[in-house]
């Protein structure tokens, strides 16, 4: 018997992740809320453990939880941080 | 005298055959304008043509006297030959160059023969014209499997071994809602496209969240496996493409911890067409096409756009119409024009609305016969869709039985005196919703505590939709996810076969 595909036939590409920072130390560190209740109250506690470790924090804000970022915030995050922490909130 | 279609056939699946160049006449021998031709025949390989005669019925026939190999008989057995040229009737004369039709006489006609030939006295001694006889292609027991023999589909084919079951296969490959699925075979698939007019190439939408494109085959290969019949398909691709509007955010919704899914709510004859149930249990198991539009819609969402429970799907809860909810409205009894009328839809046209809504609830009212009364119990029930305190963020859809909407429609209520009836019981004093008010943590912030009044629900944002058996003084509502640009906006959309 011969079945048709009902999935997209899609092939997962592979990706090496990104090189782990090696210190904290002058590291410029995003925080993404992602517009949750309390996701500010999460971040805002992260945010003085990571200064505590000399890490500079940039402060981002999704729109809406329910859609990805735009485009724009995502490629400024890509462009100033070393690294991004992201509070789901849930 | 007509030019041929025959090289553009591969849209539609059946890709041409290359024939030899030249001439090529399609016969059967049970065909009186074939056997007047014959004469015809002769003169032109006597003439110097080169001509291939492709006879359906009868392998001696005609009886020709070849010169210089230029006369080729074959026996088209299996007619896939006649298929692959679109012969419709015979006899039919192509011109055949680079391997494709290219123009072609149907039946005899002199004056078409002698022009495709440049033979200037053929068939002299024949009439003027006969009209041809239909092609055996073409008869019901040769073409669905001629169209089946020749079809290409552009999805993988993957081939079971012999001691493997198929419904367990699905299982295996991960294609299925956790019910077993009818095994998308390639004459299931073939049926249903027969469905619909759009070719199976088609995109119907990008589906998030793999974003990907989906064609309507790879929709007709899900609407198999969700038990589908051919007719309904028209339906789940004006539901795909619903469900992958912008607006609709499928992708958040999909992704969500919430409990909603997709809700389809179908209006106009196809509803009745179908055999869609908008009576008894309109909202629950039983009828065919309710069930398995649902479920096609979320099959095809799921195997094509790759939002599956536990990956993307997210759902704390979920609820059971993820697996399928779809009805339709009883808008022959309705007190009001109906809920695709109400959102744009002329009279006539069906349409199917799509909802981001949880499971239904119960509302119990058997004592108001006064619409005053009647609407107070539904803006109570209202209240609590998603929480008692929380505003705005959440749409709904009230699904009023048959029993309540005669409160309404005896004291001559239209939609709009019943939407404005509630919006405006449903408006509160923020100090009863502020976050802590009644021992209560959850809540509007307190940067609200300053308002006059805070309404339950957005102007657009509460569907009302007639639905049910004749009998039983219950409603339901049907609450929604996160609402508008945050979240989600009802779409609806016009069918087209």
């Amino acid at each position: 018997m011969q079945l048709l595909d009902p999935s997209s036939e899609l092939k997962p590409t592979h990706r090496p992740r990104s090189p782990r920072l090696e210190s904290l130390d002058g590291a410029v560190i995003g925080l993404l809320d992602i517009s949750k209740p309390r996701g500010d109250v999460f971040l805002d506690r992260v945010s003085e453990h990571l200064a505590k470790r000399g890490a500079r924090i940039e402060r981002y804000r999704k729109p809406t939880f329910t859609k990805n970022a735009p485009q724009d915030l995502r490629a400024k995050i890509s462009e100033t941080c070393d690294a991004v922490i992201e509070a789901l909130a849930d | 005298m007509q030019n041929t279609h025959q090289q553009s056939s591969a849209a539609d699946g059946t890709p041409p055959r290359r024939e030899p160049d030249g001439l090529l006449l399609v016969v059967k021998h049970d065909c009186p304008t074939c056997q007047l031709v014959v004469p015809a025949l002769q003169e032109m390989i006597d003439g110097g043509l080169k001509l291939t005669v492709l006879s359906q019925d009868d392998p001696a026939f005609p009886q020709l006297s070849d010169v210089d190999g230029r006369c080729g008989q074959s026996f088209d057995s299996s007619l896939e030959r006649s298929h692959r040229l679109k012969t419709e009737i015979v006899p039919t004369l192509y011109v055949i160059h680079d391997g494709v039709a290219t123009e072609c006489a149907i039946g005899w006609n002199r004056a078409e023969w002698r022009q495709l030939t440049n033979l200037d006295d053929l068939g002299a001694s024949l009439p003027e014209s006969r009209p041809g006889c239909g092609s055996l292609n073409l008869e019901p027991a040769h073409l669905e499997r001629l169209e089946l023999q020749t079809k290409e589909f552009a999805s993988r084919r993957i081939e079971l071994g012999d001691q493997e079951d198929e419904f367990e296969a699905a299982f295996a490959r991960g294609w299925t809602d956790g019910l077993p699925v009818v095994p998308p075979t390639p004459e299931r698939v073939y049926r249903m496209l027969r469905g619909t007019d759009r070719a199976p190439t088609e995109l119907v939408a990008k589906i998030a969240p793999d974003h990907v494109d989906c064609t309507v085959e790879k929709v007709a290969i899900n609407a198999v496996m969700a038990g589908c019949l051919p007719e309904y398909l028209p339906v789940v691709l004006t539901a795909v493409e619903a469900a992958c509007d912008p607006v609709f955010n499928w992708h958040g919704l999909a992704a969500t911890t919430y409990f909603s899914g997709p809700v389809v709510m179908v209006n106009g004859p196809i509803a009745e067409k179908l055999g869609m149930n908008s009576g008894i249990n309109a909202l629950g198991q039983g009828n065919r096409a309710n069930m398995t539009i649902g479920r096609a819609l979320n099959l095809t969402l799921r195997n094509v756009g790759g939002a599956r429970p536990g990956e993307i799907d997210r759902a704390t809860l979920g609820n059971p119409g993820k697996l399928s909810f779809c009805f339709a409205e009883n808008e022959e009894q309705s007190p009001w024009p109906s809920l695709a009328q109400s959102r744009g839809i002329a009279v006539g046209d069906s349409a199917v609305t799509l909802f981001a809504g949880e499971g239904p609830r119960g509302l119990i009212d058997q004592l108001s016969r006064e619409p005053e009364s009647l609407s107070t119990s539904f803006a109570m029930t209202l209240k609590t869709v998603a929480h008692p305190k929380l505003i705005l963020g959440f749409d709904a859809v009230l699904v009023v039985s048959p029993e309540h909407a005669r409160v309404f429609k005896e004291a001559g209520w239209s939609r709009s005196d019943l939407t404005s009836r509630l919006h405006s019981l449903l408006t509160s004093p923020p100090k009863e919703l502020l976050r802590g008010a009644g021992g209560c943590a959850e809540g509007v912030p307190a940067a609200l505590a300053e308002a006059d009044a805070l309404p339950k629900f957005k102007p657009d944002g509460l569907l009302i939709v007639h639905a049910g058996g004749q009998a039983g003084l219950f409603s339901a509502i049907i609450g929604g996810w996160v609402n508008g640009d945050i979240g989600s906006t009802p779409v609806t959309k016009r069918i087209v076969q």
